[in-house]
């Protein structure tokens, strides 16, 4: 079957790329350019684990096609950090234990980044329910809610100072 | 070892809770796990699986298959070793049918192509002829008159006569007369309880990436929690050495135990033998809920008769576990557990191990011990309620303690489920009011924990740090607490230590990381090499003084002399001496190597706040408190942190995870929107309380926590469900249909 040629960018690099019309966007990013940060939980966009954005849109890459991605930008959890410069998320997740495996990590971290773009004040109830799309085995939520809650509440006291 | 040994305070790093080593990693999805190997020439393996509960393999053609564009490589049983017996056997067998395809979705082929979908394609072409076998997946019905014999002569000889095929191991254990202890009981209640299969649910499937060359050496990366097991089984069904087969574990995104077996990768070798190129397999979501291991499928029957104060006179239970088409049912550790938290005259447990048309059962955090809570506790709660007691006193009033002999044989040392009780009754969410509609339940749990082969490297550079290297696949935090440990020992920051998991070749045989050994075992071996180190630097530093070795003491990561050497000479700082180390001896390494066995037991008890919506039948949990015991919290985050997941996996055990199998055998919800493990919004806030019991096993009285925490949730929110619903509840989950049915039965009946 002849591949489609795709022009897009990633995480604010220009990508080309060649693929079969049935890879999704995860397995483009995975297999083709080599970002594995997204992961593949269920590949039926139940567990998160391969959350993008897509023009800042929040979605699960394994439902979109890469060939979906013509000229769009994607933003993956390998562009949230600035260099060395953690994201603030990314520091209060470790800082709180709110990973104990680390798989569902990347994706809950591009998903929470989205929420507090959107609403930089949710109530707990808020993150919960934003956050439902996003499976996490392991920690039982708890300390990746108070991680959330807690950034959220540094970064509206950021804009306080700087206002 | 003896509790005077154990350090128990003055602790500069132990029981603080610093960013983990790997955290950025994670964080930043540099982290590598199972999926995220890629090799030079590699193919893709995709398995194609029975769609019948029970059948004959009567031909498998791959004529088509083998022709599609990209297929390098197929196999079948036949491409395996022939000469296993025993546990061998029966992982082949699961890994990739024989005659007979056992349950939906057994491995009959597979097929290794240039692409995941060439490879996939490439399956759909393979084709098998079935004679469609009776099935049988239900355990009450495997056992009984009749039911299709799974595979005959399967039985070792503890069954006793009379008993269905099916029924292949049986277990009896206790003591004391339980007869005559019902006879001495003002109450006896017995009830029958059936707990469902569910899975571990990691949110990683398998995946592998192996290559075995011609010259019969090979190389395994893959998600496991042990991988000397991977080394040692797939070199088995592979017919080589076990030391040509070289194993790397990569990141794991959880186990649960169910990563303690193989399932893919002896495939992956098996194809990249014949390919000659590396073979990555991964596991769709549904491939991992057909063909990896849920946990058992249980019905039990538990009596226990109690005085009006809330003695307990006796107790019995009979646990009945399915596991699956092969011998692996963990019932003895189900009848084990079962009455461990009680001091009792009279107890008896009896366990079937049943087989039936389903996956081989796989280890599920304290493997069996979560079933027998729930019927147990259940029991205990329902005396309790008719003779008026409170659940904690009457509890406390029959827990185990030190000198107990315990229900399974033992006689307990220094353990601490008395003093999770007090916690638990001192707690204020004990006595918090309860809203219209909730009702709160408590129970406890009880996990063994274990040690197993252990074997650690330290060694020093020349600066003056240190690198660990450990075998124990790091699933929650544990490099954290190894650094944390060799940094108490050594003397040296927590930052200047980093932990490796080492691949097989590197380090000598570790058992894997199950049993909640990791903080036991690898933490004590990390110590006892640390100590090793540290006597090689004080002997350096003597050497240099000119005095005798045992008159050197190590000191705040410095050698300094005692004794009648005292004050002679200066401190002589760890990185002063390593870097001399070349000139002085050599390299300095300390290493351990055993099997230690004093892994202290662990017990919990836990309360929990559930509302019922009695329009839907749907529970919600309010509150929950995790009260546990362990022994010495290295890194206490992550122990509150497995206090929670365990708490977490339990409510979705509770509530709403089952496997549902349809009329014809086959699973009916194989993926995530089916099979609900809990999400965000169905979770509150999980409270935590550590209560510190030493294990005199330990060098600094560690007790396992990873199990224990997932025993007691379905006992407890079963214990909160039947009081807010005014229905006792026998039968997991606890879904909305059922708790409706429960309460509809109670008003009409």
């Amino acid at each position: 079957m002849s591949k489609i040629h795709v022009t897009t960018s990633v995480n604010g690099d220009a990508v080309e790329f060649l693929c079969d019309p049935r890879e999704t966007l995860l397995d483009v990013l995975r297999d083709r350019l080599h970002l594995t940060g997204a992961k593949e939980g269920c590949g039926t966009g139940d567990c998160g684990a391969c959350s993008v954005t897509l023009d800042g849109r929040l979605v699960c890459s394994c439902l979109v096609l890469g060939a979906e991605a013509e000229g769009h930008e994607i933003g993956t959890i390998e562009g949230i950090a600035n260099g060395e410069e953690l994201h603030p998320l990314q520091q209060k997740f470790i800082e709180h234990a709110a990973l104990q495996c680390g798989i569902c990590t990347p994706g809950i971290l591009v998903a929470t980044k989205a929420l507090l773009e959107k609403n930089p004040d949710p109530t707990e109830t808020e993150v919960r329910y934003w956050l439902a799309g996003n499976l996490c085995r392991c920690t039982g939520y708890d300390k990746i809610i108070r991680a959330v809650m807690d950034t959220a509440a540094d970064l509206r006291s950021d804009m306080k100072e700087a206002t | 070892m003896s509790l005077d040994d154990v350090k128990t305070s003055g602790f500069k790093y132990v029981g603080t809770s610093p960013d983990r080593p790997d955290g950025v990693d994670k964080v930043t999805g540099r982290a590598k796990f199972g999926a995220d190997a890629y090799a030079a020439g590699m193919l893709h393996g995709a398995i194609v699986r029975s769609p019948h509960a029970h059948a004959r393999i009567i031909s498998i053609d791959t004529t088509k298959a083998a022709a599609a564009e990209g297929v390098k490589a197929i196999v079948t049983r036949a491409d395996f070793h022939t000469d296993l017996s025993g546990e061998n056997w029966n992982i082949m067998e699961n890994v990739m049918a024989g005659d007979t395809a056992l349950y939906d979705g057994h491995a009959v082929a597979a097929i290794a192509a240039t692409s995941v979908l060439a490879a996939r394609d490439a399956a759909k072409l393979v084709e098998v002829t079935y004679e469609i076998l009776p099935h049988v997946t239900d355990v009450d019905e495997a056992m009984a008159q009749g039911a299709p014999i799974i595979r005959a002569g399967a039985a070792d000889n503890s069954v006793p006569d009379g008993l269905h095929p099916n029924v292949v191991r049986y277990h009896e254990s206790g003591h004391g007369d339980v007869d005559a202890g019902f006879a001495e009981a003002d109450l006896v209640i017995e009830d029958h309880f059936r707990t469902e299969a569910t899975h571990q649910g990691y949110i990683e499937p398998h995946a592998c990436l192996g290559t075995l060359g011609g010259d019969g050496k090979g190389e395994m990366w893959c998600t496991t929690q042990g991988h000397w097991n991977v080394q040692k089984i797939c070199s088995a069904l592979l017919g080589m050495e076990t030391s040509q087969l070289r194993v790397t574990a990569s990141e794991i995104g959880g186990g649960f135990g169910g990563k303690t077996t193989v399932f893919i990768e002896p495939v992956a070798l098996a194809l990249s033998r014949i390919a000659n190129r590396p073979v990555k397999i991964v596991m769709s979501r549904s491939e991992v809920f057909r063909a990896s291991g849920p946990t058992s499928s249980t019905s039990m029957d538990v009596k226990i008769g109690m005085k009006k104060d809330g003695t307990i006179t006796a107790a019995k239970g009979v646990f009945r576990l399915q596991g699956g088409a092969f011998p692996s049912a963990p019932m003895e550790f189900t009848a084990m557990c079962a009455f461990a938290p009680y001091n009792l005259s009279n107890v008896k447990q009896i366990g079937y191990d049943v087989m039936a048309n389903r996956p081989k059962q796989a280890a599920y955090r304290a493997p069996g011990s979560p079933m027998a809570a729930f019927a147990v506790e259940s029991v205990i709660d329902e005396l309790c309620k008719e003779l008026g007691l409170d659940p904690i006193d009457t509890r406390l009033k029959n827990a185990s303690h030190e000198g107990t002999k315990a229900s399974y044989g033992p006689t307990f040392q220094r353990i601490g489920l008395v003093e999770t009780l007090e916690a638990a009754k001192a707690h204020p969410h004990y006595s918090a009011p309860l809203k219209p509609g909730q009702g709160r339940g408590i129970s406890c749990g009880f996990w063994f924990n274990f040690g197993g082969e252990t074997s650690v490297s330290l060694a020093l550079s020349m600066d003056g740090s240190a690198q660990i290297v450990v075998g124990t696949p790091d699933i929650g935090g544990s490099r954290a607490s190894m650094a944390l440990m060799a940094a108490e020992e050594l003397g040296i920051p927590y930052e200047n230590i980093r932990c490796t998991i080492a691949d097989t070749a590197s380090l000598g045989y570790n058992e894997v990381s199950h049993g909640s050994r990791v903080t036991y075992a690898s933490g004590l071996a990390t110590i006892k090499a640390a100590r090793d180190a540290v006597k090689k630097l004080c002997g350096r530093a003597a050497a240099k003084w000119g005095i005798d070795p045992e008159a050197v003491d190590w000191v705040d990561g410095c050698a300094v002399p005692s004794g009648p050497n005292a004050g002679d000479f200066d401190p002589m700082p760890i990185a002063e001496i390593c870097k001399r180390m070349g000139s002085t001896g050599g390299p300095i390494v300390g290493h351990f190597e055993a099997s230690p066995e004093g892994a202290g037991v662990s017990f919990a008890t836990h309360i929990v706040d559930a509302e019922v919506d009695p329009e839907t039948g749907k529970t919600s949990i309010v509150r929950y408190t995790v009260v546990q015991d362990a022994g010495k919290a290295i890194h206490p985050a992550y122990v509150e942190g497995q206090y929670q997941g365990g708490a977490a996996q339990g409510i979705g055990w509770a509530l709403n995870e089952e496997y549902i199998y349809g009329k014809d055998g086959r699973l009916q919800n194989d993926v995530f929107l089916d099979y609900r493990i809990p999400v965000a919004s169905d979770l509150p806030m999980i409270d935590t309380v550590i209560v510190e019991v030493p294990n005199p096993g330990h060098p600094y009285g560690v007790r396992g926590v990873g199990e224990t925490s997932i025993v007691p949730p379905m006992a407890a929110i079963a214990n909160a469900v039947s009081q807010a619903a005014g229905v006792r509840m026998t039968e997991l989950p606890m879904s909305p249909p059922r708790v409706l049915k429960a309460m509809d039965d109670a008003k009409g009946g």
